[in-house]
């Protein structure tokens, strides 16, 4: 009962949902609902027409790309802007495929080593209390306080120390560390994880790490799922770091492409779109299977000032 | 001989009590092997580079040479003699100030807007507001529809509905660039801290809301104000930490957007400046300066603000 309950309560703007918890929404005005209605719709075709506009130009056949006036929709969609950008970029010095290939690989690495040195760090400084833990934590916080910017320079310094610079170690290393899934990860364990169950996974004789994996792990789906994403979306689209750190043409990614699809003839701009489409799509598609997820671990994102 | 210093010994150990602290590290050592792979890489790719930073901004540094100190000189040639610097620091509050409230409470009245609609629609709505924030460098698109000539999607639809007559350099006048940034800048905003709003509406505990219509709660102002946003606090502090730190960041966008260097600087960030000394000039030094005066902008900025927001 208290099930449908929430979920009705959720539909302020049909007269259904009204009936069944007046209580709550019984001072909600109609005219309010109408106004905010149209408010958020204006907002969302603004959010939406730039995204729109990149899926239609990426489908767009020549003609139609510069066409006067530019018009917003394609009218003869074609595949050939596709084509183009394995076929013509096939034949340059650097093949389309190879930019793809590296940006797979960087995302899908440091994905999955960010996930997996975080799950244990986020464990241990959810469920156990050691000297210097809390610490340690309060430090990774504190670097939510400033952005990656600030570390570009000086990491720039430590990566050519440590000769890492213009591999793809440069891009996969620092995204393992980022301190946001961390510090959600540990948020959310803190929440879902009962004491009780650790107990019981001891007494079974589990070593801790058999416990992060058997155990907690599968309690935290939503939690990692989010880690998946945010770290996806960081590289998959990066621009920032591969420029500052990778040097060397074949190891460029993805959203390094575009540079260099553009610097060729002006006919290419059908090719940068389907390009954008290629950037875009990903983290959107990533995001629409784990979306449940994420708000669910964002419900422990919370801070204490 | 042995007596008074091993007494000594053992008072120093009790003061600081290192033994007990020693042992329970021991005990616990198989914590310190969970977060060892995560704590290294964090020092190396985020601790480190601040003390560097630190270390850098008092010396002048080219990667080739070994850094020789000079005192303060970075930091005064940076203050008082680097007329881009301050035109980099007048554009970067101007984000942090304007887009950075704007983003943030767009988050949460979209975030709570959003939430009362029904699953299906939420979801699909919660999507098409966050698209832009993770997709990429898609706001290149950005450049097409604010293109500085007719062919451009914004020009070419103000001159077809007799607004203006000629284009409008939107992207390249050193007048408006910053404001047509602002937007893009707006509409790729709806990022972690849109997110952690959803999460903490939707956990808020709903028989408070009965409790408030009981209360003579009147209208949806008034249940926000008195339910809504108390149960939510710590999800605000969060997003204005996540804010505030990307507010103060922006510089990638600018560069794609109006080039580097912008027409007269007139889209110039910190960051910018920054990426401009260290990746460019190789003054790694002065790049460094420009970092640590950033992170201080932003983690004091941060704490100020963590502070305001925070209960009683």
């Amino acid at each position: 009962m208290s099930k449908a309950m929430i979920r009705t309560g959720r539909l302020p703007f049909s007269k259904k949902g009204m009936r069944e918890d007046v209580g709550r929404r019984s001072y909600r005005s109609a005219w309010g609902n109408a106004i905010i209605v149209i408010f958020m719709g204006i907002i969302a075709i603004f959010m939406a027409l730039p995204l729109i506009y990149t899926i239609t130009t990426a489908f767009k056949p020549i003609n139609e790309l510069f066409l006067y006036p530019p018009k917003f929709f394609v009218k003869n969609p074609t595949l050939k802007n596709m084509k183009d950008l394995f076929a013509t970029m096939s034949s340059s010095y650097i093949p389309y495929s190879r930019y793809l290939f590296n940006s797979i690989m960087v995302s899908v690495l440091g994905t999955a080593g960010h996930v997996f040195i975080v799950a244990m760090a986020a464990y241990a400084f959810a469920k156990h209390s050691f000297p210097g833990g809390k610490f340690i934590f309060n430090m990774i916080v504190f670097s939510l306080m400033f952005s990656g910017y600030v570390t570009g320079v000086p990491r720039f310094i430590i990566m050519s120390k440590m000769k890492i610079l213009d591999t793809y170690l440069a891009l996969v290393l620092p995204m393992m560390a980022s301190s946001l899934g961390l510090y959600l990860l540990k948020q959310f364990m803190e929440q879902m994880i009962i004491d009780e169950t650790l107990e019981s996974a001891r007494i079974d004789g589990a070593s801790e790490f058999r416990i992060v994996w058997n155990v907690v792990m599968p309690c935290v789906k939503p939690g990692w799922l989010t880690l998946i994403l945010l770290s996806f979306k960081d590289s998959w689209g990066d621009i920032g770091s591969p420029s500052l750190y990778i040097q060397t043409e074949s190891l460029k990614t993805l959203p390094q492409a575009m540079s260099y699809i553009q610097q060729g003839t002006i006919a290419r701009m059908g090719a940068g779109a389907a390009n954008s489409l290629l950037i875009m799509l990903p983290p959107i598609i990533i995001f629409i299977i784990t979306q449940s997820n994420v708000i669910e671990t964002m419900k422990s994102s919370g801070m204490k000032g | 001989m042995s007596r008074p210093v091993n007494a000594m010994k053992k008072t120093l150990s009790d003061r600081f009590n290192l033994k007990p602290v020693l042992k329970e590290m021991k005990r616990k050592r198989v914590c310190y092997a969970l977060i060892a792979p995560y704590v290294i890489l964090f020092f190396i790719f985020t601790v480190l580079p601040v003390i560097v930073s630190i270390v850098l901004s008092f010396t002048e540094y080219n990667i080739i040479e070994k850094p020789t100190f000079i005192g303060w000189s970075n930091y005064i040639q940076l203050l008082l003699d680097d007329s881009v610097f301050l035109i980099a620091v007048k554009n970067t509050f101007i984000f942090a100030l304007i887009t950075g409230p704007i983003s943030y409470f767009a988050c949460l009245i979209f975030a709570w807007l959003i939430n009362e609609l029904r699953p299906k629609l939420r979801a699909w709505v919660t999507l098409i507001f966050y698209a832009p924030s993770i997709s990429g460098n898609v706001f290149l698109i950005w450049k097409y529809i604010f293109g500085g000539d007719a062919y451009g999607l914004l020009n070419s639809f103000l001159m077809d509905w007799g607004f203006i007559n000629e284009p409008i350099l939107w992207l390249q006048d050193a007048n408006i660039n910053l404001k047509v940034i602002m937007v893009v800048q707006l509409w790729l905003s709806l990022g972690t801290s849109f997110l952690a709003f959803m999460g903490g509406l939707q956990g808020v505990d709903r028989t408070l809301y009965e409790a408030g219509a009981m209360d003579g709660i009147r209208n949806r102002w008034q249940e926000l104000y008195y339910i809504t946003l108390p149960s939510m606090k710590p999800q605000l502090i969060f997003g204005a930490v996540m804010q505030v730190t990307a507010s103060f960041a922006v510089s990638d966008i600018c560069q794609q957007l109006a080039g580097f260097p912008s027409p007269l600087y007139s889209a110039h960030t910190i960051g910018l400046h920054m990426m401009d000394y260290g990746t460019i000039r190789y003054e790694m030094g002065y790049a460094s300066t420009v970092a640590v005066i950033l992170f201080l902008i932003t983690t004091v900025t941060n704490s100020v603000i963590r502070k305001a927001v925070k209960p009683e």
